[in-house]
């Protein structure tokens, strides 16, 4: 380890080595039991709860030296809390960072997966805000620790079906849930529903982290994830009429941006490094 | 002593000269001004403007000056003058649109007219103790830094801006706000009565404390009254204050304010139309108070669930228990009465409690003597 590139005073990643010994175990345990929230002694860090700190916490307790690492926030590298926790762990690390997805071997990220599948050697970290998918349906923990445990699923299809008496379809846009190697049910982060078939049996480890509500969960590599669904309302992924108005790209996640004060409205990838790959290729081309 | 019944006088005379020496602390450590709580606490005096309901810097760093740093007991100073003033003229209700844009985010719309302004603010600090700080004497400030994030070198003065909803508004994808020309309610001047009118409500929320308000806004995160907010626009700078002055029948601008807004998005809803929209809530306050502004928001829709036909079960939905609790002045103020003398009521409790316990005992005893 070159200590030069590290700030002043603080250990290799900020956490000392027995907060990152206590993560791993919940880590482990995390992986074996795929889905289950593993309560974990969570630590005050030095951004606010809710902006990461669970994310944060994971990176922390997982990162090498020989690690290159990617931090996206709504699936773009420059935006500004991405760009405050890279800063964060470049002080922290002195480690390698890349905006290419491809490059990474560690993504920390916010509301998106990247457009570019990921692979065995990668290590994909969610931040997590509210890491209960029945907590919106019953708000006491202690409840919804038993329905978990009881498989008690219920009444997450009433929920899903009540959407569709009253407005037609499903109207869980993001956070949408799923049901992880057949057991348990997870929320996948407030990533777009569009994400969620990016989830299933993929080879790179998935690791959520929720740092204010002290939970960790995981998805091992190629395990079954699985978005809710009815027969005869089986799961729709979101779709643009328009393309990507700086890639021309008709199949990934656009973000809508508002050009004038008339609301004339353009639309742009929200994966700013697969945007910049296509067009890269297109000039090469 | 405390206890004793008589010298009371000699007593409360004696605290407040403790009280003082306390508060100026050791003599030898130059003393605060409030010009200088003013300009290095600005943020202090934002909130105890907001909660004490007088937009007057001065006044209110004399009020912290004075108040040792208890902001609640600050804000208490503040409302306490307040009473006193008489109220000459009612000013036009202030255009936020007409800002002069210091800070402008939007969490909803990654690029939009005028951009995304950050100002200065703590987002996205480390939050690293400066050591730094700790040495005396003249620190780098930043001052020569440009204070904007903007790329463009035109966005480095105050801007004016358009507000963020109206754009959905006018696509009819958000409930509207419409001023139907009613007087609003003075909660100062009218005692409340529920339900209440919004008017009535926000100027509650607007006073109400930051910590209460913070927590019941949290709440409706973790799923107590869960209405899906998204921030879609926080705004702070100055707006320009009027007056129309019957007897001269045109505005005239008598100054500027410096207020933070923050207007929330919030989950769809079927309204009675049958329409499906966005719903919103509205959070202001004095100088930047944005912790404050975006939990008043949150609380302001929750307060909203009879609109929407939502069940009202859970704390931040029940406008009696939220409204007639926020005020930390009176929530202080009757908190702190406990410290009062009770003697009398304890008294009678006390003696009762005896009897009650006697008549037990003798009860016991003569069940027992059978045995």
């Amino acid at each position: 380890m070159n200590a030069a590139t590290i700030r002043d005073g603080y250990n290799f990643a900020y956490l000392d080595e027995q907060t990152k010994r206590m993560i791993r175990r919940a880590l482990l345990k995390a992986i074996a039991i795929p889905g289950y929230q593993v309560p974990f002694g969570g630590r005050e860090m030095p951004m606010p709860y809710g902006w990461g700190t669970g994310g944060i916490q994971l990176t922390a307790a997982v990162i090498g030296q020989d690690d290159v690492l990617k931090v996206i926030d709504q699936g773009a590298d420059d935006t500004t809390n991405a760009v405050s926790i890279r800063t964060f762990f470049k002080d922290l690390t002195g480690v390698k960072t890349t905006e290419k997805t491809r490059e990474a071997t560690l993504i920390q990220t916010r509301h998106r997966i990247p457009e570019v599948p990921l692979q065995a050697d990668q290590i994909l970290i969610y931040q997590v805000p509210i890491p209960e998918p029945l907590r919106f349906i019953e708000p006491s923990e202690v409840e919804t620790r038993k329905m978990h445990a009881l498989e008690d699923y219920g009444v997450m299809h009433v929920k899903l079906y009540e959407d569709i008496a009253r407005y037609g379809s499903i109207a869980t846009t993001y956070a949408y849930p799923v049901r992880v190697n057949g057991r348990y049910i997870m929320d996948p982060s407030p990533i777009p529903k569009f994400d969620n078939p990016k989830m299933d049996r993929i080879p790179a480890l998935q690791l959520f982290g929720a740092g204010r509500e002290k939970r960790i969960y995981a998805v091992p590599p190629y395990t079954e994830v699985l978005s809710l669904d009815f027969l005869d309302h089986p799961f729709e992924i979101q779709r643009w009429d328009e393309t990507c108005a700086i890639c021309g790209s008709d199949h990934s996640f656009l973000d809508e941006v508002i050009m004038d004060d008339q609301g004339t409205r353009s639309y742009i990838c929200s994966d700013t490094d697969y945007c910049s790959q296509r067009v890269q290729q297109e000039a090469v081309a | 002593m405390y206890v004793a019944v008589k010298g009371g006088e000699q007593a409360i005379s004696q605290a407040h000269k403790l009280l003082a020496k306390r508060r100026r602390g050791d003599t030898a450590v130059t003393e605060l001004s409030v010009e200088q709580i003013n300009e290095q606490l600005p943020l202090a005096v934002d909130r105890v403007m907001t909660e004490g309901s007088i937009y007057d810097r001065e006044l209110a760093a004399l009020a912290i000056k004075q108040s040792a740093g208890d902001l609640v007991e600050a804000i208490f100073l503040l409302r306490a003058y307040r009473t006193t003033l008489s109220r000459l003229y009612t000013t036009d209700p202030i255009d936020t649109g007409k800002m002069q844009v210091e800070r402008r985010i939007s969490a909803t719309f990654k690029d939009l007219p005028g951009g995304q302004v950050l100002g200065a603010t703590f987002d996205y600090t480390h939050r690293l103790l400066d050591f730094k700080l700790l040495a005396e004497g003249p620190i780098e400030t930043g001052q020569s830094a440009s204070e904007q994030t903007s790329d463009n070198p035109a966005d480095s003065d105050p801007l004016l801006m358009s507000r963020v909803l109206p754009m959905l508004e006018r696509e009819a994808l958000l409930v509207e706000e419409i001023d139907d020309g009613a007087p609003p309610a003075d909660i100062t001047q009218d005692a409340p009565s529920y339900p209440c009118d919004r008017s009535a409500r926000l100027q509650s929320l607007v006073r109400g404390d930051e910590g209460f308000l913070l927590a019941l806004g949290y709440s409706t995160q973790r799923g107590y009254g869960r209405n899906h907010p998204f921030a879609g626009e926080i705004r702070f700078g100055d707006v320009e204050l009027c007056l129309t002055p019957d007897e001269l029948g045109f505005t005239i601008e008598i100054g500027t304010l410096q207020v933070t807004e923050c207007e929330m998005i919030n989950g769809f809803s079927r309204l009675p139309e049958g329409e499906i929209k966005f719903t919103r809530g509205y959070g202001l306050a004095f100088g930047q108070s944005e912790r404050k502004c975006m939990a008043m928001a949150l609380v302001d829709r929750a307060l909203q669930a009879d609109s929407y036909d939502e069940e009202r079960t859970s704390p931040a939905q029940q406008e009696e228990f939220v409204l007639s609790h926020c005020d930390n002045v009176e929530a202080s103020g009757f908190v702190s009465h406990l410290k009062l003398p009770h003697y009398v009521d304890f008294q009678a409790e006390l003696e009762l409690l005896r009897r009650l316990q006697n008549k037990k005992s003798v009860v016991s005893t003569s069940q027992e003597k059978p045995a």
